[in-house]
């Protein structure tokens, strides 16, 4: 039976036909497929041009090829080196200092960085006005943060005080290599040209003090032979060397985390967009299922039928894919604007070609691998229901099934994997992400169940009628739920977490908590500015005795041969810190003792002292109860040995320490202390400032309150990103929502016209869509919000190891905000429904 | 005259639960090639299941169908397929319009699917016979009852089918409707000289064919020829 038979052509042009008439219907299919694809590439593309800018402005970001640095003035041999290099082409000597402006007598800690040489070689010393990132070294002035001259209503010409020396502002300082981000929030940059820092007498011992030694490359210098060679020379020294290419590669990695988690986010947008998808494919094959008989009936067959629909739906997988991209490149213009402050420099938006791949790639990929399970129901349609309704024969065989379920996990796990490019991890997320959907959609199909078992027959007919529409056939009641449930999971998630963290740092202001810290205090002010304090009327919380050390031996090992020891798996900052340590008989609230015990007195015989180490600092160092080290204590080699490791709560906001003396060893020792108090307000703080740094120029006041700010304002920022995302999520859930309206729209039509025919009135049918659609956001916000919950719980005692003290937001906000959207959206897309007039439907029913 | 549909000893049973349902039993008879035949008979007694096994649309549990000298029992779903395509033409009660196609593209499509490389002149011409020269791009959803049953009649005789099966033709229209379509009916059958095997309830109908088979209970009653004979 061999004939010539319609080729590809005809399937590609009966493809387009129908898809040509049923353009509407397709909306919501493109929609779900344009919002998860663009979520996808606006993060994957932002991430690219991320690392792309890093590795472009690594020079500008750093403003030399390479750096020499150390926390401590250059030792004879480092000298030596930077001396054989051809000399520092510039250097700078940094460190955090208050400041003060003598017009208001307001003062502000700051970072001060004296600017020996024409730094920076690259990127833009950008100040206002122009000329002063010239001659600002010439008139030995300095150049003052532009957000410190406007917080302080200072301006170029006036003047700043900086220790001992007052010095002319010169200009405002708007940018420079390496100073925005974080610590420029804590520490606004002053830049002061070096003569003026011996002047300014805040050099002294004990104060942290960071040397930078600045190079410009020879054209044809080999930066990583040299980082080879150098470095480790340095380290012995306790000085580093870093190329620019190395700090970009630090700095990219250290986005790569955040980078990740959004494109998670996004990721989870995806698979709402995917679950929109075979959603709404469901519903479109199946009401081609008529057509896909009558085209067998006349002659096509089954392979002919599928890929009409196939070719159908890889097209406006690919169309979707194209408008998802266009609208993610769009979207990620707006990411730098939500960071701004975040990131460390600025980013210049690109296009990605890599994104543009992955989501064309994407949007067909999806496409087809949703819609493969009722695509696979015209395979199975028989021609015989042309001439009468067939039961569902669109099933399809259970290896199909299973094999498009499995090629849909492969799917999902292949795309995780490629994002976080870790196999385990993908494979916790794929399983966090089913097991999410899994308690959603089985509580969803408890809820039906248990409707229906313990109906409310003694409802009245209304709040019946819309019960029953979450179980009537075809109910989009578990789709909803999944999709309005996750949505306000990723967000109160958010909410939640948030709390966990601010709730870490926050300061109880009713409580005799330390709020403002005096660093840097040297023993003979030590007296006096207890005093100073006390005169305010306000009480000295705190008297922190720290001395610097570094280690000299481990065990029986001296650090120097462990530096050189490249098989040495000891973490490397144990042998390069500068350890400031404490010394005291007790442990306090952030500290819990693991192993060991805290001896609070030094034992009165000649053996090895008894310390305590921070968890983490005897698991870098390898070390346990019992083992020795050796500190050499500012040229004094003192034996010690770890009686107690205990862990430290690092993030909450006090004084901590990774090394503890007891009492009675270090009190002779050269010290520096630090000062604590509580103050009651801003201005009663400005004015102990102010007093003070007139008092002691080279102390510095740190007011906890400025730094809670500081974080809160990052952790806005962040989370305004990830609400961004979470919206995407929120977003195709709506989709979703009203495609469910869509496609049961003609049944709820007919439904409506028989209630209305045997005497429902509008407004009880307007009742009846109203609390089916509350139902389900209640019921989908919910359960989204409990396991919000649970999530957050679990990662405040595993994660934060902190109590969870859940905020009240997303009870009160987040959860009502859904609920209304979700009945607004169902009411708002069901008036066709409520409108439909009985007799023209009755009559179209006829036809 | 040759055979061109042979169906002996056909018999189909439906199970429902755990009852059987013979709906067609023991079943014989022929058809001529060029002959108009008609299968009668009240509601539930067998006749479109019985049109769905000569068309080759359902498989049989008893007897066999030979369609076109080709033996059906034997063939797979992709086979019986083209031997539709190639043989078989079809009217339905409810028009069965692919309602994303134009009247146009709806007629065009057997032919399309037997290769043919310009259908519409073909496609054109049997819309204008059928009196829808002005209706080619209108959807079946633009167009009436009567107008879109013309169009499947157009669709039927686009591939030049040695048979034709009819099931209610004119089941859902009204009286005068009916009559038009049914005279464009017999009109182009005879034009074609394809074999009508019309399914009806409709005596008046079936009186216009040269036989009839009447129905009851899922068996033959009656097997006459008609005067038009």
């Amino acid at each position: 039976m061999k004939m010539e038979r319609a080729g590809f052509d005809w399937l590609l042009k009966m493809a387009w036909r129908d898809s040509r008439a049923s353009g509407k219907r397709l909306l919501l299919f493109m929609a779900s497929i344009v919002l998860g694809i663009a979520a996808v590439v606006s993060i994957q593309s932002f991430s690219i041009n991320l690392k792309g800018n890093i590795a472009l402005q690594s020079k500008a970001l750093m403003g030399a090829d390479y750096r020499i640095d150390s926390n401590q003035a250059p030792t004879p041999r480092v000298a030596e080196i930077i001396d054989s290099l051809g000399g520092a082409d510039a250097s700078a000597v940094s460190f955090p200092s208050m400041v003060v402006f003598p017009k208001s007598g307001n003062t502000k800690l700051a970072g001060i960085r004296g600017i020996q040489g024409n730094y920076p070689f690259y990127g833009e010393l950008e100040t206002k006005p122009v000329e002063a990132a010239l001659n600002y070294q010439k008139q030995g002035g300095a150049l003052v943060d532009a957000t410190l001259m406007l917080q302080f209503g200072v301006k170029t010409g006036d003047s700043i005080k900086v220790g001992n020396v007052v010095l002319p502002i010169s200009g405002t300082l708007v940018s420079a290599p390496g100073t925005n981000g974080v610590g420029a929030s804590i520490a606004p940059p002053i830049w002061i040209p070096y003569e003026k820092i011996e002047e300014t007498g805040l050099v002294q011992t004990g104060s942290r003090i960071g040397y930078d030694f600045y190079f410009v490359a020879e054209p044809d210098q080999e930066l990583e032979e040299l980082d080879r060679l150098v470095d480790p020379m340095l380290d012995v020294e306790n000085a580093d060397l870093d190329t620019h290419i190395s700090t970009g590669q630090r700095l990219g990695r250290s986005y790569e985390n955040f980078g990740k988690f959004l494109n998670l986010v996004a990721f989870i947008a995806l698979l709402l967009g995917c679950v929109g998808i075979a959603s709404s494919v469901h519903i479109y094959i199946k009401e081609k299922l008529s057509a896909v008989a009558v085209l067998k009936c006349i002659g096509a067959t089954r392979k002919q039928t599928f890929l009409i629909y196939l070719i159908q739906i890889f097209g406006m997988g690919f169309f979707g894919g194209f408008l998802g991209v266009l609208t993610g490149l769009m979207l990620q213009q707006l990411f730098p604007l939500l960071l701004e402050g975040y990131l460390p420099f600025d980013v210049e938006i690109d296009i990605a070609p890599q994104a543009i791949g992955v989501g064309l790639i994407l949007g067909v990929l999806m496409s087809v691998l949703f819609a493969l399970s009722p695509l696979l129901g015209t395979w199975f349609v028989s021609p015989l229901q042309v001439l009468r309704a067939q039961g569902d024969s669109s099933k399809g065989s259970l290896i199909s099934r299973v094999a498009v379920l499995s090629a849909i996990l492969i799917f999902v796990y292949g795309f995780a994997f490629w994002l976080l490019k870790d196999g385990w991890y993908a494979l916790f997320f794929v399983l966090g992400i089913m097991l999410v959907f899994m308690i959603l959609g089985g509580i969803a199909v408890l809820f039906m169940r248990l409707i229906k078992r313990y109906f409310p027959k003694t409802w009245d007919f209304s709040a019946r009628q819309s019960l029953l529409n979450l179980f009537r056939p075809n109910n989009q009641t578990t789709v909803l739920i999944l999709a309005i449930g996750v949505g306000t999971f990723l967000i109160s998630t958010l909410y939640f977490t948030k709390d966990i963290l601010l709730a870490k740092t926050s300061i109880e202001g009713t409580s005799k908590a330390p709020n403002l810290v005096l660093m840097d205090v040297q023993t003979d002010e030590k007296e006096v500015a207890a005093k100073s304090i006390m005169a305010s009327g306000l009480e000295v919380l705190d008297n922190i005795p720290i001395i610097t050390m570094r280690m000299h031996q481990i065990k029986d090992r001296p650090v120097r041969e462990i530096i050189l020891d490249s098989t040495s798996t000891i973490n490397r900052w144990i042998l390069h810190h500068e350890f400031r340590v404490t010394y005291r008989d007790e442990l306090i609230d952030s500290e819990t003792s693991q192993k060991g015990s805290w001896p609070s007195q030094a034992s009165t015989d000649n053996s090895a002292i008894a310390i305590s180490l921070a968890e983490n600092v005897a698991n870098d160092a390898q070390v346990d109860i019992g083992d020795k080290l050796i500190f050499n204590v500012q040229g004094v080699l003192m034996e010690t040995v770890v009686a107690n490791i205990r862990t430290v709560d690092w993030a909450r906001m006090q004084i901590n320490f990774s090394i503890l003396f007891p009492k009675g060893v270090l009190e002779n020792a050269p010290q520096f202390h630090v000062l604590t108090t509580n103050v009651p307000d801003a201005a009663a703080s400005a004015n102990l400032q102010r007093k003070l740094v007139k008092e002691f120029p080279t102390v510095s006041v740190i007011d906890l309150r400025q730094i809670l700010t500081v974080v809160e304002g990052i952790l806005n920022k962040i989370s305004w990103v990830i609400n961004f995302m979470a919206f995407f999520s929120i977003l195709t859930g709506i989709i979703v929502l009203i495609g469910s309206v869509r496609t049961s729209k003609y049944q709820r039509i007919k439904e409506n016209v028989l209630l209305r025919t045997l005497g429902a009135k509008s407004k009880q049918l307007l009742k009846i869509a109203a609390l089916e659609y509350l139902y389900l956001g209640l019921i989908g916000s919910g359960i989204g919000l409990v396991l919000a919950f649970c999530s957050s719980f679990l990662l405040a005692q595993f994660i934060f190891e902190t109590a969870f003290i859940p905020s009240w937001q997303p009870f009160v906000i987040v959860l009502p905000m859904i609920t209304l959207l979700v009945l607004s959206i169902g009411l708002f897309n069901s008036r066709t429904v409520l409108r439909s007039s009985p007799l023209a439907v009755l009559r179209n029913e006829a036809n | 005259m040759s055979k061109i549909l042979n169906v002996d000893g056909l018999g189909k049973t439906y199970t429902s639960g755990s009852r059987a349902l013979t709906v067609l039993d023991a079943i014989s008879f022929t058809i001529e090639a060029g002959e108009t035949f008609a299968i009668v008979g009240p509601s539930g007694s067998g006749k479109t299941t019985l049109l769905g096994l000569c068309a080759g649309l359902d498989q049989p549990d008893r007897g066999y169908v030979e369609l076109c000298g080709t033996r059906l029992s034997g063939l797979t779903e992709d086979e019986l397929a083209l031997l539709r395509n190639r043989e078989v033409g079809f009217i339905f009660q409810n028009f069965q319009l692919l309602p994303t196609l134009t009247a146009l593209e709806n007629v065009i499509v057997p032919i399309e699917l037997q290769g043919a490389k310009n259908p519409t002149k073909v496609g054109m011409d049997l819309l204008a016979k059928v009196g829808l020269e002005e209706r080619f791009h209108h959807y079946p959803s633009q167009l009436s009852g009567g107008e879109q049953q013309r169009v499947a009649l157009a669709r039927a005789f686009s591939s030049k089918p040695s048979i034709l099966f009819a099931d209610e033709p004119t089941g859902n229209l009204d009286e005068g409707t009916g009559e038009k379509v049914v005279e464009l009916l017999f009109d182009l059958n005879k034009e074609a000289g394809t074999t009508l095997v019309i399914v009806t309830h409709d005596l008046e109908l079936a009186q216009k064919t040269q036989k009839i088979l009447q129905l009851k209970g899922g068996k033959i009653v009656a097997h006459k020829i008609t005067a038009e004979s």
